[in-house]
């Protein structure tokens, strides 16, 4: 199975461990990945707030040059996901903006058909592949482990295709397939923050800080995440978080790590190394061969 | 228009202004000018309201002056004043069916833009209208029998009422329920608002009387599964489902039930909302009526495996229990049919940030009622899943109403139900008290008023519509409850409220297999689900089809009081159309002309009547002029065209055709 | 002392052409629907933390007052989590309207003097243009300089947390050719 593979911004910087577990894994899965040559930003949530064609259009861009392809187009981080997706339903719902996205692409000499199928790795990976090739593949399974699988807000909203809105589980499915105990907790789609932790942290950090607390308090000893930036929410901010309300403390990893972490693959394959919370503790304790 | 066999056919043409209706976007002068200059027409007018007195008597003197045989008037819709001017022909001394009526209101007027193309469109029309008319030919009403039984579908309150007054003014009712016993949802509330009546105190009278009522023959258990016929003349399929009791023997003594192998029962009670569990034999609830025991055949041992102590059959002194019964197709003729199907409620499971399903705690509505009820699955006791008592409670309004994503409409009566298991809560239990609304909807009599008592009673009232019920606690004192987080959108801020019990007041919705029934009774439904009225505010309780009438909640939500109106009101539509003892049938019948038929049998299967037969001597079709509508699908099949229509030959339609071309 | 303020606002301070423009944007046509219901303020995780509630912000705009309602903090507090959207009965998509209220505020240039999200979004746009892509520890630094310096200082920590687990990356992310995007900027923001 081959895929185009869009990046964006945060997988090359401070989501590497993102693109690192993901190609392990699907390197041993037989999934093959392209990435899409000289791609641009996204646009994530910050371009919709200054200009909405130039928004449509910078993403629209990226599905012009994935339709080059035949592959379907894997997008990891959820951000890029979200946005790839909505440019596809606007520019093929309103007429206006459909009209001024293919103008400017035109001008750039690129042509835009919106037949660009856009498809979040866990989708791909539980969906695609399927649980029994996964189950496998397992090597280690995680016993010990009791994980909190955290979805945040974009790959199930607004748009919810491949799980349901309110109550998803392909991440439960997943994890119980590697052996691990999932933690059932009410704070699975509720938004991290988002950029707000940076810029405003009086309104941001409360909001990642309630996630873990929760999934600490349900027992849980592991959070898994399938967004660079719900993931750098979760684990940078531990200290802060700990100082301002109250103590919290869990490594924070990519559902692809686990997943890695699983099959037997090497630690530092799986940039686990680089969670600034380390997830060793777990790890010796757990007596899990990585 | 001499070629035609009619004779000297003399035509008035009346083109009607409607106010400015028509005449604000078609110039009605200039049609009527045009028409004048058209062969065959005698007169030709245009006039303010030709549907009033003074038009329909110019119509009656232009005739009588002008000897005219043929009248076209252009005008509004068939639907509404075909039946008018047909009266205002006759009362002119002319066969009503020598008029055409050409609709220039809704489909000219109402959907194009003032101008000449509108004009034109209008001259088309009346040209090929007075085309038709010409060749119309007078033809004869026949009249047919109303059967005097009546079947009534649907044993709640409004079908109880209906068959009750039908049944008291001397007529036979069949009254067909698919429950084993009537008393729809009425049975299974408490108390009725405004008043706090207790629900059954008010409805069991009724049923009884039902049961006891020599007119009445009361069917519970059975399903509709045919209707054939037409308006007086129905031939409807009963399907009597099995209940395993030979139910003139049984007294509902309910020894079967003590007796039963089963020490407990293992299945949810449908009765209780699935808050009490029931054995294999039962009483639907202690007043059923009729009070006979069933058995249900997905759990009773006897009637899956054939092994069985039968210490229920041992018990039963009356020799009651009949385990080889089977179900039985009874065919009855009626003249009308009032449907009285009810409605179901709104799954709270669609609505998974409300916990319902997932926490024990979050109540439907109908959960709640029954709780209250003292012969109920918990006595009359308010309690949370393990038995304890609520301290708080919330109410969440419009589950499943006024809601794009689930149900658009407004369910009518989930603000006084909701403000009514708020009185009776507090009553029980003490407990604070909390109604979470988007508006107040009080309308009715005693409504409004109502709504204070319960503010008086220091019930919470929160205009907020909530966002989720969770488990997920911030603080200490919300820990092991739940927390409902709601904006106060009248005080102005967010709020968490921890409570121990949420009540949803689900919606109303049609029931499952509403579309099923409808096409089986051959009437319409609305886009969302309800069954259609003839018209929403002139003729609430009537459908498109003659004969067939609506009551309750099948057509709409809406409360008891009205619900009682609405059966009131289908009861006197069918008692008009039985007194009348005769209906006139339109004459627009098919007819097969013998001499042009093969005997292919191509119309037989395709007449949704089953009008058409075969004769065995001429070995030809022969329709039957009574049972025909008149739609038109033998006419259109027929190979070697031998059937025609009365007021639908060929001629007519394609002289139409031609003159619009 | 207690100072006494009087508000009473008056029907000449409505913009009427403010909640047109704002509906005629695409995602914003169904405000027109809404009925204050509150679904979007008990569900949104950052409502607790606006002057205005996203409802109450609704109802502003609809009403036509836009200096209210591109002042509010409100429109720069939502994270875009969809959540609003999501449950809203009347299917109104709120969260583009807070975007549509966003590019409003930007370029009326109504937002207070180094507020930093505003600035993110601005550096981020210059950025994309100029590179084509964003890298993220410089755009963190761009916008502390211009928003609040000792925030940054304070940040000390997490830069060395960052360095030491190599997320920290010192090259700049940005396409081979980023000038092919010129096409797409054609006409000015909007």
């Amino acid at each position: 199975m081959k895929f185009t593979y869009f990046p964006g911004c945060s997988l090359k910087g401070s989501g590497r461990a993102y693109e690192e577990s993901l190609f392990v894994v699907c390197k041993q899965l037989g999934v093959e990945l392209e990435e899409l040559d000289d791609w641009n930003c996204c646009g994530a949530t910050a371009y919709m707030a200054v200009s909405e064609r130039q928004a449509f259009g910078l993403a629209a861009r990226n599905l012009a040059l994935a339709e080059q392809k035949p592959h379907e187009l894997i997008a990891p981080c959820s951000a890029c996901y979200m946005v790839l997706k909505k440019t596809q339903k606007y520019v093929a719902e309103y007429p206006k903006i459909g009209q001024e996205v293919h103008e400017a692409l035109k001008r750039g000499g690129l042509n835009y058909a919106g037949t660009a199928k856009i498809r979040h790795p866990l989708d791909v990976l539980v969906n695609d592949i399927g649980l029994d090739a996964i189950k496998k593949q397992v090597k280690n399974p995680l016993k010990g482990f009791k994980v909190a699988p955290y979805y945040g807000c974009q790959i199930v909203r607004p748009y919810a295709d491949f799980d349901d809105q309110h109550d998803p589980v392909l991440m439960d499915k997943l994890f119980k397939a590697l052996g691990a105990e999932v933690v059932k907790y009410p704070l699975k789609t509720r938004c991290c923050g988002g950029s707000l932790t940076g810029t405003l942290p009086e309104a941001g950090l409360g909001l990642s800080f309630h996630i873990l607390r929760e999934a600490q308090r349900r027992g849980a000893n592991v959070l898994a995440t399938v967004c660079p930036l719900c993931q750098f929410n979760l684990d940078a901010y531990q200290r802060d978080m700990s100082n301002k309300f109250e103590p919290v403390h869990m490594p924070i990893v990519y559902f692809t790590q686990l997943m890695g972490l699983a099959f037997g693959l090497d630690a530092k394959t799986l940039g686990l190394q680089r969670g600034i919370i380390s997830i060793e503790p777990l790890l010796k304790k757990q007596e899990v061969v990585a | 228009m001499k070629e035609q066999s009619n004779g000297d056919i003399r035509i008035g043409c009346y083109i009607c202004h409607c106010g400015t209706n028509i005449a604000g976007v078609v110039n009605v002068k200039a049609v009527a000018d045009y028409a004048a200059k058209l062969p065959g027409v005698v007169v030709s007018r245009d006039y303010k309201y030709m549907c009033s007195d003074p038009g329909q008597v110019l119509i009656q003197q232009d005739i009588k002056e002008h000897k005219l045989n043929r009248i076209v008037v252009a005008s509004c819709s068939p639907l509404l004043h075909e039946h008018t001017f047909r009266n205002a022909l006759e009362g002119g001394g002319l066969n009503p069916f020598c008029l055409q009526m050409v609709n220039i209101r809704e489909h000219d007027a109402w959907v194009h833009e003032p101008g000449e193309p509108a004009t034109e469109k209008a001259r088309a029309l009346v040209r090929a209208a007075i085309k038709r008319v010409a060749l119309h030919k007078p033809l004869e009403k026949k009249e047919t029998k109303i059967n005097r039984d009546v079947l009534v579908v649907g044993g709640g309150i409004a079908g109880i009422h209906a068959s009750l007054t039908l049944a008291n003014g001397g007529m036979t009712v069949y009254l067909v329920e698919r429950e084993a016993t009537i008393g729809g949802h009425m049975a299974k509330f408490d108390k009725t608002f405004p008043t706090l009546d207790c629900a059954a105190c008010i409805l069991t009278p009724k049923m009884s009387a039902v049961g006891e009522n020599k007119n009445i023959k009361l069917w519970t258990y059975s399903e509709i599964v045919k209707v054939e016929g037409f308006v007086g003349n129905y031939k409807v399929t009963v399907k009597r489902k099995p209940r395993y009791i030979i139910e003139d023997l049984c007294v509902g003594c309910m020894k079967c039930v003590e007796a039963c192998v089963f020490k407990e029962g293992k299945t949810p009670d449908g009765f209780n909302e699935g808050l009490s569990k029931r054995k294999p034999v039962y009483m639907p609830f202690p007043q059923a009526t009729p009070p006979v025991v069933l058995f249900d055949p997905e759990a009773c041992i006897q009637l899956k495996t054939g092994k069985c102590k039968k210490t229920c059959v041992e018990a039963c002194d009356r020799n009651a229990i009949k385990f080889d019964q089977k179900e039985e197709l009874i065919e009855i003729n009626v003249g009308t049919i009032i449907l009285a199907t009810g409605f179901k409620t709104f799954d709270g499971k669609r609505l998974p940030q409300y916990g319902y399903g997932a926490h024990p705690n979050v109540f439907s509505a109908l959960q709640v009622e029954r709780m209250v009820n003292a012969s109920g699955p918990t006595e009359g006791h308010i309690t949370l899943k393990d038995g304890s008592k609520p301290k708080a409670v919330g109410i969440i309004h419009c589950v499943g109403s006024r809601d794009n994503r689930t149900h658009r409409w407004c369910s009518r009566v989930c603000c006084m139900y909701s403000m009514k298991l708020a009185h009776l809560i507090k009553q029980h239990t003490d407990a604070e008290v909390f109604n979470f609304y988007i508006d107040i909807r009080a309308p009715g009599k005693g409504y409004e008023e109502f709504y204070e008592r319960l503010q008086e009673e220091g019930v919470h009232f929160i205009r907020g519509r909530v966002a989720e019920v969770t488990d997920w606690a911030t603080r200490k004192d919300e820990e092991g409850r739940l927390v409902i987080r709601v904006e106060d959108t009248l005080a102005g801020f967010v709020r968490r409220i921890p409570v121990d019990m949420v009540v949803l007041a689900n919606g109303l919705e049609p029931q499952t297999d509403s579309q099923d029934v409808r096409r089986m009774f051959n009437i319409s439904c609305s886009t969302e689900g309800w069954f259609l009225e003839r018209h929403p505010k002139l003729a609430p309780v009537n459908t498109f089809t003659d004969g067939i009438f609506l009551a309750g909640c099948c057509q709409g939500p809406k409360d008891i009081p009205d619900t009682v109106a609405q059966a009131g009101a289908a009861a006197a539509e069918a008692y008009a159309l039985i007194n009348a003892g005769v209906i006139e049938l339109e004459p627009n019948t098919s007819f097969v002309v013998a001499d042009d038929c093969s005997g292919c049998k191509t119309c037989i299967p395709l007449c949704p009547y089953t009008a058409i037969s075969r004769d065995d001597v001429s070995k030809k079709a022969v329709i039957n002029e009574a049972l025909c509508k008149g739609c038109g699908v033998c006419v259109a099949a027929c190979p070697s065209g031998s059937i025609h229509q009365n007021l639908f030959e060929d001629e007519e339609i394609f002289s139409e055709i031609e003159a619009i071309l | 002392m207690t100072t006494i303020r009087q508000t009473i606002k008056y029907d000449a301070e409505r913009d009427r052409n403010f909640p047109k423009e704002i509906m005629s944007r695409h995602g914003c046509e169904k405000l027109y629907g809404c009925i204050q219901c509150g679904t979007c303020s008990a569900t949104c995780p950052v409502s607790s933390y606006m002057d205005h509630t996203p409802r109450q912000l609704m109802a502003l705009t609809r009403a036509g007052f836009k200096k209210e309602v591109l002042s509010s903090l409100t429109i720069w507090l939502c994270a875009s989590c969809y959540a609003c959207t999501v449950d809203c009965p009347k299917e109104i998509k709120i969260t583009d309207i807070m975007y549509a209220l966003k590019r409003h505020a930007i370029e009326e240039g109504v937002y207070p003097k180094r507020f930093p999200i505003p600035i993110l979004a601005r550096e981020f746009f210059k950025m994309v243009k100029n590179r084509g892509r964003v890298t993220e520890n410089e755009l963190a630094v761009r916008m502390f300089l211009q928003s609040n310096w000792f925030a940054m200082v304070s940040t000390w920590r997490l830069g060395l947390n960052l360095m030491r687990t190599g997320r920290f990356s010192m090259k700049p992310e940005s396409m081979d050719r980023p000038e092919k995007l010129a096409s797409l900027f054609q006409g000015g923001p909007r």
